[in-house]
């Protein structure tokens, strides 16, 4: 089984459209929405849940003011802030407790409980490209690394159980906690940056994380045509690196009329554009294979 | 006053918006890059940077000389960061949130703090703008601490010398994008006029609105897409601060580095009305604090 995940470090680049069109181009395959903090696939794929589990992980602070005898030690230990005193009595800001259990094991009085924390939902659907793995975190939530790895134990037991042969992920953005858990497993990371300081800044920092956890890595540069200078310079940098760079795709409206209609690109009629895209899905197949054999 | 700008969806113009900001504030300000897993606002600003400083997170050292082995800290422990294999304890430094526990449990005082490392943290300043920024360590998994050590520096600088702060948040609605926003006076939510825009700033402005804190919207490359997130304003009465059109000229400047508010007297006042209108919304929301008390 191979496993395709398509990230960028910063927001914006492109990665959920282009991962919407992949979707459609590539065959026996599950997709999986690992965004799981501010997912859009969704939007182009329109999956209709088959099963739906509640996400439940870490615990919470709670203070019964009854019990609570107002020594303060909890706030003395925690921390992260999140003990308060207000009107007299202590209580445990739920956004900045960390679940740590530090104040629960210490409270004199054990006046502290420790309930386990409801902090989202995942789902199997299907889509008209087959089936999907994604989720919600509830706003504000923690633990979104969590929700990753359940995502995709998921993806690879119904892949197995399907007989389906690709993995294909859209990522979050930024290198952190879901981004590391994303990339555990993966075979090949595809970064889709654009020609601006900031899509060449995180690009080197979300390259340097896969050679940092050894996964091969090739590049799409969007909108290479809003400055065809610092795209060469992109260029040269995955060269220096050795990273293959896949694609050169313009900036076109193209990609926002296929999302305003809920489709993807690839959907509409043919354009440059779709067609473009159609090779670079040919592209990273190749790849993926040639991964497979070494 | 601390404003902080943020998203939901990554890509619709935070950075832009701050750095804009940045360049018009009239007050003496402190610009912040809280996105520290991918901090951008530097390569608009171009701040000269005085000081750059490690930050720490604690992590337990273990002396097994002293240990016996009672398994107080693993049982304590919420992140799998330590844990005993008969007479063996293993420590599992990257998983450590630093809250201390395990060292205050150990009965045999066994354990000591020791460190890893989060990131960087630099200060500077861009002209008459003080500058600090937040850097996550290639292979960090957490930015919330390495967040609220910005968060204290910002504080120290903001309260030292009066100033305001202007805040470029991370993406999203999850911890890290909260912690940047929940200690602010102001929160600015730029989005775009798409179905991706609109989705992540609802789910954004869900996720703040709890703090009840004064909250508006800048409409980033007004034009294209749709109309959902200006009927969802109107809906809610989220104030729209501010909207730039969608102008070809605006991306290739930002992909040159260029400050959107630098590239025309018609763009610069963009900004310079958003400025107003950010302190209109914070005191708007201060009388009407009035009025209810």
């Amino acid at each position: 089984m191979r496993e395709i995940l398509v990230i960028s470090g910063k927001g914006g680049t492109g990665k959920t459209s282009l991962t919407g069109a992949f979707a459609h181009l590539a065959s026996n395959k599950i997709v999986c929405d690992l965004d799981v903090d501010a997912p859009d696939l969704h939007l182009l794929l329109h999956p209709h849940p088959t099963h739906t589990q509640a996400f439940f992980s870490g615990h919470v602070a709670q203070i019964e003011e009854k019990l609570c005898t107002g020594c303060g030690l909890c706030a003395s230990l925690c921390r992260y802030g999140a003990v308060g005193f207000k009107a007299d009595s202590f209580s445990i800001d739920p956004l900045r407790c960390e679940g740590c259990k530090v104040c629960v094991q210490f409270c004199p009085a054990g006046a502290i409980h420790f309930p386990e924390k409801h902090c989202g939902e995942h789902y199997i659907s299907s889509t008209r490209f087959g089936p999907m793995v994604h989720a919600r975190l509830f706003p504000g939530e923690a633990n979104s690394g969590r929700l990753v790895t359940t995502l995709k134990q998921q993806a690879r037991e119904l892949a197995k159980s399907r007989g389906l042969g690709l993995i294909l992920s859209d990522g979050s953005p930024g290198i952190g906690c879901p981004v590391i858990s994303s990339l555990s497993g993966a075979n090949l990371a595809v970064v889709v940056t654009e020609p601006t300081p900031s899509g060449r800044h995180d690009l080197e920092r979300v390259t340097s994380l896969c050679f940092h956890f050894q996964i091969a890595v090739a590049v799409i540069i969007n909108k290479f045509d809003l400055n065809p200078q610092a795209a060469e310079s992109i260029e040269a940098f995955c060269g220096a690196r050795g990273y293959p760079v896949i694609a050169r795709l313009p900036h076109d409206p193209v990609v926002t009329r296929a999302m305003v209609e809920g489709l993807v690109v690839t959907e509409l009629p043919e354009t440059d554009f779709s067609k473009e895209v159609g090779k670079t899905w040919t592209k990273i197949e190749e790849i993926a294979a040639s991964l497979r054999k070494q | 006053m601390i404003v902080s700008i943020a998203s939901g969806k990554g890509g619709t113009g935070k950075t832009t918006v701050a750095a804009s900001l940045a360049r018009v504030w009239e007050r003496p300000l402190v610009a912040v890059d809280l996105d520290v897993e991918a901090p951008n606002l530097h390569l608009f600003l171009c701040p000269q940077i005085e000081e750059t400083g490690p930050a720490w997170i604690e992590t337990p050292i273990v002396d097994e000389s002293k240990c016996t082995f009672c398994s107080a800290c693993s049982d304590l422990c919420q992140f799998k960061a330590i844990s005993m294999m008969g007479s063996l304890v293993l420590t599992f430094p990257e998983m450590c949130h630093g809250c201390g526990g395990c060292i205050a449990i150990c009965p045999q005082k066994a354990l000591s703090p020791g460190r890893r490392q989060l990131g960087e943290i630099s200060r500077g300043h861009a002209g008459g703008v003080q500058f600090l920024m937040g850097r996550l360590r290639i292979g960090e998994a957490m930015s919330p601490p390495l967040m609220r050590q910005v968060k204290t520096a910002m504080n120290e600088i903001a309260g030292a010398g009066g100033l305001d702060a202007v805040i470029d948040s991370p993406p999203g609605v999850s911890c890290p994008a909260v912690n940047a926003v929940m200690d602010s006076d102001v929160i600015v939510l730029v989005t775009e006029p798409t179905p991706f825009g609109f989705h992540d700033f609802r789910l954004a402005w869900e996720a703040f609105a709890p703090f009840g804190k004064p909250m508006g919207v800048v409409i980033n490359r007004a034009g294209i897409g749709d109309r959902q997130v200006y009927s969802f304003c109107a809906e809610k009465e989220i104030p729209v601060l501010a909207e730039a059109p969608y102008d070809r000229a605006v991306a290739e400047g930002y992909s040159q580095g260029r400050i959107i508010a630098d590239l025309s007297p018609k763009y610069r006042h963009i900004f310079v009305s958003l400025y107003a209108k950010i302190f209109e919304l914070a005191s708007a929301r201060l009388d009407k604090g009035a009025s209810h008390a």
